[in-house]
């Protein structure tokens, strides 16, 4: 499932919000079929490093490569159309609009027919094929979790970013989440994993980062990275 | 009944292109939080285009073309001045100062607006200018309603409008680009990791307010006649209003707040007097900002959580 060229592969990636150096010299990468994992606390740099990825925010040096070619400079508009896709921290849903059409901005950017997606979708999760013409301001959390999951593979992703799925979450979810995220990756879909919550993160994924104050400090194997000494001081409560 | 339905046709006509005004507004400020000051002006500049349009082909009263044609012609240019003059704007005066604090775009919209009226004093000079419609579609034409008789120019503009009402709202329900606008109006930054094109999307939104401000501008000059560089300005406030009171932001409640101040206006001016039409009309957004903030068809900022 793996092959040697990274699917994303970000070079010594160095990102400022004014004068505020936020992300220093990150470098990592995702290979094709791999679930990687971005752990780190409030504040580490989790977020902007996702939006450096997807060219929201633009980094002052290094390079971002995606599917072997450099996109360092393209819009996220691009981007996503070479198969990015982002589950938001939030969901960031659009509440005033339906299921359905929520769904169909995740298709924003295909012009071919995209209703066996849409099928999938509804198989993977059978209660939104019953929610459609509702509003999605109105639906429960886990319910809208679904939504941002649904909206998110509208677009066929090659590479599944996630940003805190486990945010704002009854443990149950958080779980079903989870089990949600294992079944996309093993339908194909690289996956990028960015959590606080360590122990649920690491259990699922291949590869991990962690990030603090900015930088990466740790860089390894879900299982070497499950039993790192200083990283279950930090992040694993053990 | 025969002057009550008089001031109801009256209401309904300039309710329509109060509409298509406040639309630009509404539209504008959902997308960007931008109260673009200078869409009355767009509105004047669809105005002359329409004149100008009218005057090189012959004027009112010698018409080179077909009625029909010169009418159409005339919407075609306002349509066409009108959306250049929006997107010039939304390019040179406000995207630079997107990510700005707030109130820069907004000092920004009322030199835009200032320069517009200058620019237009300058080009047509201070004097009005008249449509002369009747000239051109006599005003006895019409149809029969009840006792009374609804000039042909009046039922123009208010199926007009109200089929380019229609189509704008099946345009953001149904179209992509259409549900794109609404959900950059409600979460740009969600938008963009949808792969939305951001600014092309408030551009669109620019061309498409603007447009039918130049419409609107064409509307005026038909039915009331003169045209001026300053007419802009009261009709743009009354745009403003009627926006604001149907919930700015929202399209049914641009349309909804067009409609009352038209009629506002129009049975003030007839039961009690043209001088008191101002005060009623801002009187009601008075009443509305104290009764329901929000406005009448706005929706309750949602608190992210």
């Amino acid at each position: 499932m793996t092959d040697s060229t990274p699917l994303l592969k970000l070079s010594d990636i160095n990102t400022f919000y004014g004068q505020i150096h936020i992300l220093q010299d990150i470098s990592m990468e995702i290979r094709s079929g791999e679930l990687v994992c971005l752990l780190g606390g409030n504040a580490s740099g989790k977020s902007t490093t996702l939006k450096t990825i997807l060219g929201i925010v633009s980094p002052r040096s290094g390079t971002i490569e995606f599917d072997g070619a450099d996109v360092t400079d393209k819009s996220t508009s691009f981007r996503i159309g070479q198969g990015m896709a982002i589950v938001p921290e939030n969901r960031r849903l659009f509440a005033p609009m339906t299921v359905l059409e929520n769904l169909e901005m995740g298709a924003y950017l295909r012009d071919d027919d995209h209703s066996e997606d849409l099928e999938q979708v509804y198989e993977l999760f059978p209660l939104l094929a019953d929610r459609k013409s509702q509003l999605a301001g109105t639906l429960s959390g886990g319910e809208q979790q679904m939504v941002a999951m649904g909206r998110a593979l509208m677009s066929r992703p090659k590479l599944l970013l996630m940003d805190e799925p486990s945010m704002g979450l009854a443990p149950i979810l958080v779980e079903q989440s989870f089990e949600i995220i294992q079944q996309v990756h093993q339908a194909g879909v690289s996956v990028l994993v960015v959590e606080q919550n360590a122990n649920m993160a690491l259990s699922i994924a291949d590869h991990g980062y962690v990030l603090a104050t900015g930088r990466i400090v740790l860089a390894d194997t879900a299982e070497v990275l499950t039993e790192h000494e200083g990283l279950k001081k930090a992040y694993l409560g053990r | 009944m025969e002057f009550f339905l008089q001031q109801t046709v009256n209401g309904l006509t300039l309710g329509s292109v109060y509409a298509l005004l406040a639309l630009g507004y509404s539209m504008v400020y959902g997308i960007l939080k931008l109260l673009n000051f200078a869409h009355g002006e767009v509105y004047m500049f669809g105005a002359f285009a329409g004149y100008g349009v009218l005057t090189v082909l012959g004027g009112s009263s010698a018409p080179l073309v077909p009625i029909w044609l010169m009418i159409l012609l005339m919407f075609v240019a306002a349509v066409v001045v009108s959306s250049t003059i929006g997107v010039a704007l939304e390019r040179f005066a406000y995207r630079p100062l997107r990510n700005s604090t707030r109130i820069a775009p907004l000092i920004s919209a009322v030199g835009a607006s200032f320069f517009l009226q200058a620019a237009a004093l300058l080009l047509f000079t201070a004097n009005s200018r008249s449509y002369d419609a009747p000239n051109l579609i006599a005003i006895q034409t019409g149809i029969p309603i009840g006792p009374i008789r609804v000039w042909m120019v009046r039922v123009m503009v208010i199926v007009t409008s109200a089929v380019l009402m229609i189509l704008l709202t099946l345009w953001v329900n149904r179209t992509r680009t259409g549900k794109a606008v609404r959900a950059v109006s409600f979460d740009r930054e969600a938008a963009a990791m949808m792969g939305i094109d951001v600014d092309k999307v408030i551009v669109i939104t620019f061309l498409i307010g603007s447009a039918l401000a130049g419409v609107g501008g064409v509307m005026v000059g038909l039915v009331f006649g003169r045209v001026f560089h300053l007419m802009g300005f009261v009709a743009g406030l009354k745009a403003f209003t009627a926006a604001v009171v149907g919930g700015i932001g929202s399209i049914p409640g641009a349309m909804f707040g067009g409609l009352l101040i038209g009629f506002a206006e129009a049975y003030t001016t007839g039961y009690i007097s043209s001088t008191f039409q101002n005060l009623i009309v801002f009187a009601l957004l008075v009443v509305v900002l104290l009764v329901r903030p929000r406005g009448l068809f706005g929706r309750e900022e949602l608190v992210k959580v």
